[in-house]
């Protein structure tokens, strides 16, 4: 039912969009009523999700990289169980996410293809390295947490296929963060030499996740008719705000300072953070970061090297339906 | 060179004995049995099933979307397809 040829060529070029049926459609948003695949859509509102659902499924994709670096390394058979299974779950996530992007009329492959070849991007925060077995307790715990703050408004959205595909992400996320935040207590419980480990963590990863809520509102790009259309609930300054405020408190209790001398809480209880360096965020966007050319290079060379298994799979379903179809002749 | 795309199934799950299968999502896989063990690691990763279908998604016919009202319409004023729509004296009690 969510096949792409039910959903091809509407709109992109059609030059004027019948005026009365955007009204509709923003009617039907208005009430809060979810989009469904077949429904009829304003061309910019299924570009704008193509390219968000297939940005976050690269995320989840490229996301397995840092993590998986420390599969072979985690320190105990528990923790390598976990890490595993986490890695597994974003793959999941990112399958989820592709079959939801491709009910908007892009196959997955064609979707797969931009990302490897550097034209869609992904998020920001997996340019940075997996230094040190912290940054995985780092990672589950504030990386995680700040993918939760941002994907459950989403579970919202008014596009059935991504907000359904959504609910299943964060019932699994939350096993993500915990198992980070154990990881970290375990660290901050153990030596002078770990809790050190974990503080180094905090400090390197602190503003990076900050920046994952994306620019601050008044440069956000795509945020007025996200929000128009009810596919953004809340902007990126308020949740990055929300996260802030849940976090100060978890790393307090961990015995970790927060890397932002400056840093104070308000009469209203907000934690109000020092400006943030956007300079950072562009440059790793534009591909400056510390693993962006590691991380592509890792993609292309997992997807070239299982091109064999792909074109052999294909293969044999091919000969199976030709033997089918002899043994029908005979 | 672009990569091939391989044939999209959807996934129906039976989640506990007595319950339908139900819809959960789609996948991509060369042949039948490729699905179901795809279908098993992507979407009964902690337990949510005890049984799988997948079925090619060319091969699902789906009502169109606009034409809803002429397909469902009809139902919509047939009130008396409900049990509430008859009076019962409340002597009679629960029926």
């Amino acid at each position: 039912m969510y096949t792409q040829a039910l959903n091809s060529s509407e709109g992109e070029d059609r030059p004027l969009e019948d005026a009365e049926r955007a009204a509709q459609f923003q009617a039907r948003i208005d009430a809060e009523e979810r989009i469904e695949p077949n429904d009829w859509m304003p061309a910019a509102y299924r570009k704008t999700l193509t390219r968000q659902i297939s940005q976050h499924a690269h995320s989840e994709i490229v996301g397995m990289l840092p993590e998986g670096n420390w599969i072979t390394r985690a320190p105990s058979l528990r923790r390598k169980a976990a890490l595993l299974a986490k890695v597994q779950d974003e793959c999941g996530h990112g399958l989820y996410l592709y079959a939801a992007a491709e009910t908007l009329g892009s196959s997955r492959e064609e979707l797969v293809d931009l990302m490897l070849a550097g034209k869609a991007k992904y998020s920001s925060i997996f340019n940075y390295p997996t230094l040190t077995w912290a940054d995985i307790g780092t990672i589950g715990w504030l990386v995680d947490g700040a993918a939760i703050m941002n994907q459950i408004p989403l579970c919202r959205c008014s596009y059935g296929p991504y907000a359904r595909a959504m609910i299943r992400v964060c019932k699994e996320e939350s096993f993500h963060q915990r198992q980070g935040f154990e990881i970290m207590l375990m660290l901050c419980r153990g030596t002078a030499e770990q809790k050190a480990m974990a503080q180094d963590a905090l400090n390197r990863w602190w503003w990076p996740v900050l920046m994952m809520f994306g620019p601050p509102d008044q440069a956000s790009q795509h945020s007025d008719t996200s929000t128009r259309w009810k596919i953004k609930r809340f902007s990126n300054d308020e949740l990055r705000q929300k996260f802030v405020d849940a976090t100060v408190p978890q790393a307090q209790f961990l015995g970790l300072t927060i890397p932002d001398p400056g840093m104070k809480q308000n009469e209203n209880g907000n934690w109000e953070y020092s400006a943030i360096d956007w300079d950072e965020f562009k440059q790793v966007l534009a591909g400056n970061g510390p693993c962006n050319r590691e991380r592509l290079a890792a993609r292309r060379k997992a997807h070239e090297d299982g091109a064999w298994v792909r074109e052999a799979a294909m293969a044999y379903a091919e000969k199976r339906k030709q033997r089918a179809a002899l043994q029908a002749a005979e | 060179m672009a990569t091939p795309n391989i044939p999209l199934w959807e996934v129906f799950i039976r989640s506990r004995n007595g319950l339908a299968h139900k819809h959960v999502g789609s996948l991509h896989a060369t042949d039948a049995t490729l699905a179901l063990q795809a279908a098993r690691d992507i979407y009964t990763r902690r337990g949510e099933g005890l049984s799988i279908w997948v079925v090619p998604s060319n091969a699902i016919t789906a009502s169109d979307p606009s034409e809803k009202g002429m397909m469902f319409e009809p139902a919509e004023s047939k009130i008396y397809r409900h049990p509430t729509f008859y009076d019962v004296p409340e002597e009679v009690g629960h029926m």
